[in-house]
């Protein structure tokens, strides 16, 4: 009874003293992520709880470069429509289940099929998986797809236990990260702890990892402040200045593959018949009556990028031909004179009843009034402004897209007739013939020729333009160490430790 | 009294439904597609269909209302579109967290309020008496909010005493709990305190004017007592009712004070819910708060019953 007293009390303390030193590293996000399963998942935030939690077929570098993960090697046959892949042996899920082909199969099979799957779309075009042996697998293809691979290092492309589909997989998700769920309060935290027999464990120093959500900037900042948070998710921009102050914080930054724009209303419902929806000019005219630069810097403390095209600068397929344009307040006058409106014209464009978006359409609205366009605001709560957008409600937009590895991701839904994005319901025959093309190429350089090909359209026409892209910005205590900010907004913690 | 109270509960029935169908119907008025900002990045127009069909969202409204209250009635709130979780299981989840601050929050405020509203009616037109109502009326403006972050700013940031946000469940850890809900507590409690106060003090004044009164002190009796015994015991009547009132409030959920301290209960739930137009969810919170103020008032009528021996007769 004594020695099991003692060997208790030893337990205790061993655990006691094992808490004093577990690296755990607490990570604000600017919301509650949603469903925790690959398949239901739509949110940003809960793409970053992934990004430790569950393993993807392929990676991506800060370059945006497709990197092995899971597969470790792949090839896309010469006629686009098969690929095989090889996978890492030795990889186990959080349960133990050994991965391999059977439950790559049997995870890009519950994509296409799960009830309320949100990846359908995405997985579409894989017609079947053919097993070769537990570490080598083929997509067949029904058409070429260039997209997919990016997809795949993606939600499409993490992989949960086969063994875990039966039962409720947000509740616990059980996939092959560095790290394993542990729990999760919903509007409160999510908890993962290290998983010791992660393929990659030497580059993981951290016991245990937790995410919470807080949705006021200023908050978020004081926790990393106080020390109850160790890394702070989009950091306000007028808050950089605060940490750069603080010796105890730094800041990390990475230019972010998202955009912000105006989409206009040119053929969806009656809206759509106002002079900006009807004339290419006059769309140009308020394009060049923008001071890109001015926004950034008064806004965003010029953390932010000025964009000129649905690619940030920082991507291969950056078209050289379209920098961001200058201001022209006299090339606008003499657009919209052109295009018959001397005498001025007026234009409403709806924004999200956000500061910062409030901010961008107020100073688009005192620069347009300079070269004769009268702007409304219509502020809108951004669930209603997207249903209006959609039914056709609107004249013009202040709406913007968080950005994807793949170009297409950025561009194809947004121009393409019938796209799902596509709310002015622009529609040019050449567009989506060259957009679905520059799908089914797998060279980058054709595509690159493509894609270009597109940008002098969609310059001409207008259906939207660029403003800024967005950059991603951490607050980070200094007893972080390790951690890199990528493009994709994503918190890898491959090489981040904690010093006490 | 039992008659009373059966009564009472009789009448909440009504109430209860005329509720349901009220919340019901302001959800379907709000602007805003659920699928659109459910489906967020993912539109693709075949998902956005299959997801309408599945949340029956394509169904006569009348409809949706029968299936939800269906289910409610066998204790089934409906499952939230945003985390798929059951919403009855979700409301739970919430409840200790809403109750443990909405008490920590009526005890700042009666701590306060109670005693200062005494102290003012017996000191009424003294400098006490000014300075008690300033404090107490800039409580009551002071938004909630802005002293939440100055709070934060001062307390956790630059004396590193109190942890800025989050929440720690009582069963986990009672002394951390209390610490993560102290700031929140005492946000929330100054802002009832000024109420209480107020509504101490006139009923005090009215009650220290009375007849009774005047023969308690002519009998000779202690002031103390004469207060506390003869004035206090009659002024509460009011005073209950406010705080009940408040407390029920308190329940409802502190939206802005849980959002900013981020504490997981109601009023962060709900929150989030309206933005995601997470209909179950703002359903399920509503009618159990609506059940939680029908129960407040229940229990404000049992306690004037004990207060108020006059109306045990009838």
């Amino acid at each position: 009874m004594n020695i099991r007293k003692a060997m208790l009390l030893a337990a205790v303390m061993g655990t006691t003293v094992v808490g004093a030193q577990a690296q755990t590293l607490r990570i604000g996000l600017e919301s509650d992520p949603d469903a925790l399963d690959p398949d239901k998942s739509r949110t940003f935030v809960g793409r970053i709880v992934f990004t430790a939690l569950c393993d993807k077929l392929i990676d991506v570098t800060p370059k945006l470069e497709l990197v092995p993960q899971l597969a470790t090697e792949w090839t896309v046959s010469e006629d686009g429509k098969t690929i095989d892949m090889t996978l890492r042996e030795g990889v186990v899920f959080h349960d133990g289940t050994p991965f391999d082909g059977e439950a790559v199969k049997a995870n890009i099979e519950r994509s296409q099929t799960l009830e309320d799957s949100v990846r359908k779309s995405e997985v579409s075009s894989i017609e079947s998986v053919e097993v070769v042996d537990a570490t080598h697998i083929k997509l067949h293809l029904s058409a070429p797809d260039a997209p997919l691979l990016a997809q795949l290092a993606d939600r499409s492309g993490m992989m949960l236990s086969p063994a875990s589909f039966e039962g409720d997989v947000a509740a616990g998700p059980v996939c092959s990260g560095p790290f394993m769920f542990k729990n999760r309060v919903a509007q409160d935290k999510i908890e993962l702890e290290k998983f010791a027999d992660y393929w990659n464990a030497d580059a993981i120093s951290l016991d245990a990892v937790s995410y919470l959500p807080i949705p006021d900037s200023t908050v978020r900042l004081a926790n990393l402040q106080s020390g109850d948070l160790d890394l702070i998710n989009r950091l306000a921009a007028t808050d950089v200045e605060t940490v750069k102050g603080s010796d105890q914080l730094s800041y990390g930054r990475a230019d972010g593959l998202g955009y912000q724009g105006i989409t206009f209303n040119t053929t969806n419902g009656d809206r759509a018949d106002n002079p900006f929806g009807q004339d290419a000019r006059l769309r140009e005219a308020l394009s060049l009556a923008i001071d890109r630069n001015a926004i950034n810097q008064v806004v965003f403390s010029g953390l932010n990028a000025p964009a000129s095209q649905f690619v940030s600068a920082a991507s291969p397929f950056f078209d050289p031909a379209y920098p961001v344009p200058e201001r022209d307040i006299e090339k606008a006058k003499a657009l919209i004179a052109e295009a018959g409106y001397e005498d001025g014209l007026t234009l409403e464009i709806q924004a999200p009843n956000r500061p910062e978006n409030q901010q961008v359409v107020q100073m688009i609205q005192a620069m347009a009034a300079e070269a004769g366009i009268q702007i409304t605001i219509a502020a809108k709560e951004f669930a209603t402004m997207l249903s209006d957008q959609a039914a056709g409600d609107f004249e013009a937009s202040q709406v913007g897209w968080s950005g994807r590895i793949d170009p297409d991701g950025n561009i194809y839904g947004f121009v393409t007739t019938g796209g799902g994005f596509n709310d002015g319901k622009y529609s040019n025959e050449k567009v989506d013939e060259i957009l679905a093309e520059a799908r089914s190429v797998s060279d980058v350089d054709k595509r690159k020729a493509l894609y270009h090909q597109a940008n002098e359209i969609l310059m001409a026409d207008k259906p939207l333009f660029y403003i800024y892209n967005e950059a991603w910005l951490y607050g980070v205590s200094n007893k972080v160490e390790g951690f890199t900010p990528s493009p994709d907004g994503m918190i890898r913690l491959e090489g981040v430790s904690l010093s006490q | 009294m039992l008659s009373y109270l059966a009564r009472r509960v009789l009448i909440a029935i009504p109430t209860l439904i005329l509720i349901s169908i009220f919340v019901f119907a302001l959800q379907k008025m709000l602007p805003g597609d659920p699928v659109l900002a459910l489906a967020g990045e993912d539109r693709d127009p075949e998902t956005l269909e299959r997801l309408r069909e599945l949340y029956h969202l394509n169904d006569p409204i009348w409809m949706q209302y029968l299936m939800w209250v269906g289910d409610a009635v066998r204790g089934d709130l409906g499952q939230s579109i945003r985390t798929g979780l059951p919403v009855t299981e979700m409301v739970l989840s919430k409840l200790p967290v809403t109750i443990q601050l909405a008490v920590m929050s009526m005890v700042f405020a009666a701590v306060i309020g109670i005693p200062a509203g005494i102290v003012s009616a017996i000191r009424k037109g003294t400098v006490t008496d000014y300075v008690a109502n300033v404090v107490a009326l800039s409580g009551l403006s002071i938004p909630n909010f802005w002293l939440g972050i100055m709070l934060i700013l001062l307390v956790s940031v630059k004396w590193r005493l109190l942890p800025a946000s989050g929440y720690v469940p009582l069963t986990e850890d009672p002394l951390q709990s209390i610490r993560t809900m102290l700031m929140p507590a005492f946000v929330l409690g100054t802002a009832l305190a000024a109420s209480l106060m107020r509504h101490t003090r006139s009923a005090m004044l009215g009650v220290l004017r009375q007849d009774y009164v005047r023969t308690a002190r002519a009998k000779g009796l202690a002031e103390r007592t004469v207060i506390m015994h003869h004035a206090f015991r009659n002024a509460l009547t009011p005073v209950v009712t406010l705080a009940a009132l408040l407390f029920g409030e308190l329940i409802a959920g502190a939206v802005l004070t849980e959002q900013i301290f981020t504490i997981p209960g109601f009023g962060k739930m709900v929150v989030d819910a309206v933005f995601n137009r997470d209909y179950a969810v703002v359903q399920g919170v509503v009618l159990v708060t609506a059940l939680g103020f029908i129960l407040m008032n229940l229990i404000a009528d049992a306690a004037y019953v004990l207060l108020n021996p006059r109306l045990r007769v009838g």
